[in-house]
């Protein structure tokens, strides 16, 4: 079944979209992550212009968040006054990433960037939770092995602006937060992501939150930063294509359940370690992307000066 | 517009003995959801014997080509030169290969065949750069990859003009789920002794049509409304889909 994208323009098979938004939501529902990293390179590949692709992937993102924060909110594990905080972070950090997004398009190095930052951001993230899954993996082996202390304190800790957050049971400085908030614009905006994979860790290590506020406030603050992301793309670069965004969700929110449901069946050190390998190769292949000489060595722009 | 310049060069005929008329099965190429490609068949007839050169071109934009080169090991975009007015679409379809149909300065001056195409530095210092050549080979080189330039003679390539008889000619213009919209040109040029003959122009249309067309004309003029209304949908398709599942 063909279905022409008319801001992509281009035709394509709405089935194929269909599965990779099922596969990438069967994925995000197993990890809890929202699959933006996994989603934008294999728009790329199926010939969707990179521009789109991020553009779309911030527009399908503020859905799958929406649907996904519901059940944390049910259950209360969303923490407004921490989320909100990163949201104003993040909101600095989506304006300026949108922006920056347009000058690397000018310049004619945007697909590099989206490149460099990929392997850059995936390679980093990815050998952090291979490593911690794995001690975690030894530890419960090793029974009885003494429990460290409950958080480390280190500088960041010494920040000023000490606030409470009485969800998360936290007390550090508002800057942090505010600071995450920043980075996780950024990668939504030039990333096409919405930054899970990023803030979960960085919410735990970092901060020091509960892993039970963790995913609803991340999703919380996402839904934000994805539609700023989204306006900001649609206003000023034209590259949301609501279509598109419609068939990966669909695709996306069946695949999500099964991820859930299956998801029941790992551990979490199991999953942590499963989602590190399934970046690690991701980002492998990206690098690979920058290294090899490319088939076509000269591309085209059209309508750029 | 360029063409019906060219074509006031042309010595005026008698109406009644038109030596070259030529049509398109069709006028408009419909962009719609579901377009995936398109052949038009322009057919004509002659008034003797004669050989047949058709061009078609696309709506002008300017272009940039960037080079990728090994930089710490990376391939990056490096050297770059920016062409004005480049067209979108450029195919040629001759009854037999083009050095025998004309003069090369007759063929060059109506920009016939790709090595006739005229491509335009935006920086007119880089029309006499070294690297000007390599640039220009690189430009249409990725164009016909994409099927948007090529060239077809009577006797090797794929999209020849067909001669049924000695009077009529047919052939079929292909363009690729990737047609740029706007307006295009279609010029029929006769040849005899290798000297021009008779010339003449069809414009044709490729336009988007049907819900596709107002979408993107949507996300272009009103860029905001369109952003808020993408994030509508997607909140709603989302809040949608967690109340759904919930229940199963």
């Amino acid at each position: 079944m063909q279905v022409y994208l008319p801001i992509a323009e281009m035709t394509v098979n709405a089935l194929l979209i269909l599965g990779m938004g099922g596969i990438v939501g069967f994925l995000s529902g197993l990890f809890g992550v929202g699959g933006g990293f996994l989603m934008t390179p294999l728009l790329i590949f199926i010939g969707v212009p990179p521009a789109v692709a991020v553009g779309t992937q911030a527009n399908q993102l503020v859905a799958a968040s929406v649907s996904g924060v519901l059940a944390h909110w049910r259950r209360g594990n969303v923490d407004v006054k921490l989320g909100l905080l990163m949201l104003c972070g993040s909101t600095i950090g989506t304006v300026v990433g949108v922006w920056l997004f347009g000058v690397f398009q000018r310049l004619g190095q945007i697909d590099l960037v989206i490149g460099l930052s990929y392997v850059l951001f995936l390679g980093v993230i990815s050998i952090l939770m291979l490593s911690e899954s794995i001690n975690a993996m030894l530890k419960r082996r090793r029974k009885g092995a003494s429990r460290g202390k409950l958080h480390k304190h280190n500088i960041l800790h010494g920040l000023p602006l000490k606030t409470r957050f009485q969800k998360s049971r936290l007390y550090i400085s508002a800057l942090l937060p505010f600071g995450l908030g920043i980075i996780g614009g950024l990668l939504v905006a030039i990333m096409g992501i919405g930054g899970g994979f990023f803030l979960v860790p960085a919410m735990i290590y970092v901060l020091g939150m509960p892993a039970s506020t963790v995913a609803g406030t991340s999703l919380f603050q996402i839904i934000f930063t994805t539609a700023i992301a989204t306006f900001l793309q649609a206003y000023q670069n034209q590259t949301v294509d609501v279509m598109l965004a419609l068939l990966l969700l669909a695709g996306g929110v069946i695949g999500a359940q099964f991820g859930g449901r299956a998801s029941g069946r790992l551990r979490g050190e199991q999953a942590r370690a499963l989602l590190a390998l399934l970046v690690l190769v991701v980002c492998m292949k990206l690098a690979m992307d920058l290294v090899v000489e490319p088939v076509a060595r000269y591309s085209i722009t059209v309508g750029a000066g | 517009m360029l063409a019906a310049l060219l074509l006031a060069h042309i010595p005026a005929r008698d109406a009644r003995t038109q030596p070259l008329v030529a049509d398109l099965s069709d006028h408009l190429i419909a962009i719609s959801t579901a377009f995936t490609g398109t052949e038009v068949v322009l057919f004509g007839a002659l008034d003797g014997p004669g050989d047949v050169a058709v061009v078609v071109m696309g709506p002008e934009h300017d272009m940039v080509v960037r080079r990728k080169d090994r930089t710490l090991g990376i391939w990056v975009n490096a050297a770059s030169m920016a062409f004005e007015r480049v067209p979108t679409y450029y195919k040629v379809a001759t009854t037999s290969p083009l050095e025998e149909i004309g003069d090369s300065t007759v063929l060059a001056r109506h920009g016939i065949g790709l090595d006739h195409l005229r491509l335009q530095p935006a920086d007119p210092t880089d029309a006499d750069s070294p690297v000007y050549d390599e640039f220009r080979a690189a430009l249409i080189g990725r164009m016909q990859s994409e099927q948007l330039y090529s060239i077809g003679t009577g006797t090797s390539d794929t999209n020849p003009i067909a001669r049924l008889g000695e009077r009529l000619f047919r052939t079929n213009i292909y363009f690729p789920a990737n047609v740029p919209t706007g307006q295009y040109t279609v010029s029929v040029y006769l040849f005899r002794d290798g000297q021009l003959a008779s010339a003449q122009t069809t414009p044709l249309f490729v336009n988007k049509i049907g819900v596709g067309a107002r979408v993107f004309a949507f996300a272009q003029t009103q860029a905001a409304a369109y952003g808020g209304i993408a994030i509508l949908i997607a909140v709603a398709a989302g809040w949608l889909a967690g109340v759904f599942f919930r229940r199963t």
